[in-house]
């Protein structure tokens, strides 16, 4: 009867060992290719815009939601696939476009977000961008030409209107004092003659565009010009692709010689147990990379030494319960019964330590913001994930263990202690 | 037999002092007192990577043409170079790369970091806080698991010995403080604290089982009998670290070192200072009701007799 027990409990250990070495080796690839990368390891820009707020107008969160579709237009005209812009706080946009061949270029793009202004000769401002409501490129379909044409909000319409008003009562056509000149951050854009009065808020520029590409891109600028606020871009951060793959690369080593040497380790400290705990740290790795996977999480240097470390925590509720393991062998349990107070008294302790990462993690998630944050995901997913490996799988497979005859001597869990076996089954098999 | 933990304990805060103090009066000497890096005070980084043998001097020589001679150049891989600088513009930097193209020969922007100076405040302010918050919960939380306020305490100021000494080896070698570093400190404060719970559970356990042992005698067991699991989990979280640094890129290297020497001193700070300064500060609360006790059983005693029995339990002697 006993070998009976003793022969399935091979099989089952057997079975269990190799579904999870199998779903280790199989899923693991597949998982680390699907991650979306970051740049600091793909290569590409990473740049954040400061909205700032003027003495007479504070940055809203329409002014925010406005300049993100500006940004996103941007971007889009730069044909960047995947381009990730999100907000920052109240007043901040981060856009990161990952494997772009110019970096500088699209850096110029996006930057194009100083304020535009209408003057007339006089260098007076009488319209800026936080009145155009929109700049359109079309071809005029009786001449066949490119031109743009500009909507003003209700203010703008108003002042639009008196100023040319007053342009066509003042100066004879053709005079260059007729003229508004159009500037993106200082500099004319174009500088059209008022032909006359415009009253309804809707003006057209004509003439002068090469080709329809070029008026699109002018009112490209325009409607990014017509941002309610200025826009400062006070960070860039453009990572070579060389350099992106070399970080890829070193990480990789990183990992992979630091899982081969706590592996080791671990065998060689706790033997047995220790086998388990790796097959453990398997399944962990897989829960952490699958919930990032599910998150979207973009795998960024910081995140790799996030993971590398959550995964130290994990071996440490294996670790907790080794030594307590260990102990209760020492004090002359049988092993089912080593193993079952050994988990008990460590689970309290796993409870306390991982109550108070847990307290840490949220913290630095609600306070932190960026990297920070990301970091705080991490620790939370690892505390949290190791808490259940440790306290499920390690217990599940170190009884699967122990339930086979052959590996039931003392000196499999690392202990000297009394020269004698387990007193439960012995020789079944 | 048990190694004497608490008995040295002089010792053991002698040695966390001889760490923390060279680092304390760097801070005290270096204006600012951290040596921060773009992240914090703004600025360029340019990483270049040169097609031709380039050494560190050449580079610094076109540096200094253009007057950034207080920019830093490093060497980080075969003709490759990290240069730091104050704040450019895209015009300077243009000037920057098209000098060493033109003076040195083809090259390649491998990266381009410009960080502007607000940035660097708010991370510090933030994690500031965060770290604040972080403490004051755990306090709490130590301090309602374990009925005890000094165990809350002490696991924090612990906790405070680590950020010291992680901080002073930056100030004492001026190296560089990154966004990465205050990661790893936040990490240090989130996982150091493993170290001493694992202890004061042990010592919460001993203390239910307990027969005629003085508390410090109970802690001293608890510490040994969780010795080989906190040696044995530093090892472990060293792994990793240690890899990071050795194997891993340039950018990682700040938070892997200030998590190595963070994660070590947590593990000193858990066995040397935490469970010693708790023996200490509960010695000195006791002490102090004691005393109180005594003094109000001796006006008792005057003023009767009966209790005799009782006062004589109540005093030591």
């Amino acid at each position: 009867m006993a070998g009976g027990k003793g022969a399935g409990g091979v099989l089952k250990l057997a079975v269990v060992f190799i579904a999870i070495l199998a779903l280790g080796l199989g899923t693991f690839k597949p998982l680390m290719n699907a991650m979306k990368l970051g740049l600091d390891l793909k290569g590409g820009v990473h740049v954040v815009a400061q909205a700032q707020s003027t003495p007479d107008h504070a940055v809203t969160a329409e002014d925010m939601a406005a300049l993100e579709r500006v940004m996103r237009d941007r971007v889009d005209q730069l044909g960047i696939a995947e381009p990730l812009i999100q907000k920052e706080g109240n007043d901040r946009l981060i856009i990161e476009l990952a494997g772009v061949s110019n970096p500088e270029e699209a850096i110029k793009m996006i930057g194009k977000t100083a304020q535009l202004e209408f003057k007339t000769s006089d260098g007076q401002v009488v319209v800026t961008g936080k009145d155009l409501k929109d700049a359109k490129a079309i071809i005029d379909q009786a001449t066949g030409e490119p031109e743009i044409t500009l909507q003003f909000n209700a203010e703008g319409t108003k002042k639009f209107a008196d100023v040319t008003q007053k342009l066509v009562n003042s100066y004879p056509y053709g005079d260059p004092r007729r003229a508004i000149g159009i500037y993106l951050d200082q500099q004319q854009l174009t500088n059209p003659q008022v032909q006359t009065a415009i009253p309804n808020g809707t003006a057209r520029i004509t003439g002068g565009f090469a080709n329809f590409e070029e008026a699109a891109n002018l009112a490209a600028l325009l409607r990014g010009g017509a941002l309610p606020v200025p826009v400062q871009l006070i960070e860039h951060r453009i990572v070579g692709p060389t350099l992106g793959a070399d970080s890829l690369a070193k990480s990789k080593n990183a990992i992979i010689v630091s899982m081969v040497l706590i592996a080791l380790f671990m065998l060689a400290m706790y033997r047995l147990p220790g086998v388990v705990a790796i097959f453990s740290l398997v399944i962990y790795a897989l829960i952490i990379l699958t919930a990032l996977w599910l998150l979207k999480a973009t795998i960024t240097l910081p995140g790799i030494a996030g993971i590398l470390l959550s995964v130290g925590m994990a071996v440490d509720a294996n670790i907790l319960i080794y030594e307590r393991l260990r102990e209760e062998l020492r004090n002359g349990k049988t092993l089912r019964a080593a193993i079952d107070a050994g988990f008990r008294h460590a689970f309290v302790t796993i409870v306390d330590t991982n109550s108070n990462s847990i307290l840490a993690a949220v913290v630095l998630y609600y306070l932190g913001s960026g990297a920070v944050r990301g970091f705080a995901i991490n620790l939370g997913l690892g505390v949290l994930a190791s808490f259940f490996t440790a306290v499920t799988l390690t217990r599940f497979l170190l009884h699967l263990v122990a339930e086979v005859p052959w590996f039931q001597g003392y000196g499999f869990y690392g202990v000297k202690g009394p020269d004698q076996q387990v007193p439960t089954v012995r020789g079944g098999a | 037999m048990y190694f004497d933990f608490i008995g040295k304990r002089k010792w053991w805060y002698a040695l966390s002092l001889l760490v923390i103090i060279p680092g304390l009066i760097a801070m005290v000497l270096h204006r600012p007192f951290l040596n921060y890096g773009i992240d914090f005070t703004g600025g360029n980084i340019l990483e270049v990577k040169f097609h031709q043998t380039v050494n560190t001097a050449q580079v610094r020589e076109v540096m200094d043409s253009l007057n950034l001679n207080q920019s830093s150049i490093q060497e980080s891989g075969a003709n490759e170079f990290l240069i730091r600088s104050k704040e450019l513009d895209d015009n300077q930097v243009k000037q920057v790369t098209g000098a060493l193209q033109s003076k040195l020969g083809q090259m390649e922007v491998i990266r381009n970091d410009h960080v502007g100076a607000v940035i660097g405040r708010e991370l510090e302010i933030k994690a500031l806080e965060a770290m604040a918050l972080a403490w004051v919960l755990m306090i709490i939380y130590i301090t309602l698991r374990f009925g005890d306020f000094l165990s809350g305490l002490t696991a924090i100021l612990a906790l405070v010995h680590d950020v010291l000494v992680v901080t002073g080896f930056f100030a004492f070698f001026r190296w560089e403080v990154d966004s990465g570093f205050v990661a790893a400190l936040l990490t240090i404060i989130g996982y150091s604290v493993h170290d001493t719970i694992v202890i004061y559970d042990r010592v919460r356990e001993n203390l239910r089982l307990r027969k005629r042992e003085t508390f410090e005698e109970i802690v001293n067991k608890s510490i040994n009998q969780t010795l080989r699991r906190s040696i044995n989990t530093v090892v472990t979280v060293l792994i990793p670290l240690v890899a990071l640094l050795v194997l891993g890129g340039e950018s990682t290297k700040g938070l892997a070192l200030a998590m190595l020497i963070g994660t070590i001193s947590g593990c000193y700070s858990s066995i040397f200072n935490a469970s010693p300064l708790w023996v200490d500060l509960r010695r000195l609360t006791r002490e102090r009701h004691r005393q109180a006790a005594i003094s109000k059983t001796a006006v008792k005693m005057e003023n009767e007799a009966a209790t005799k029995g009782k006062a004589r339990k109540a005093t030591p002697h």
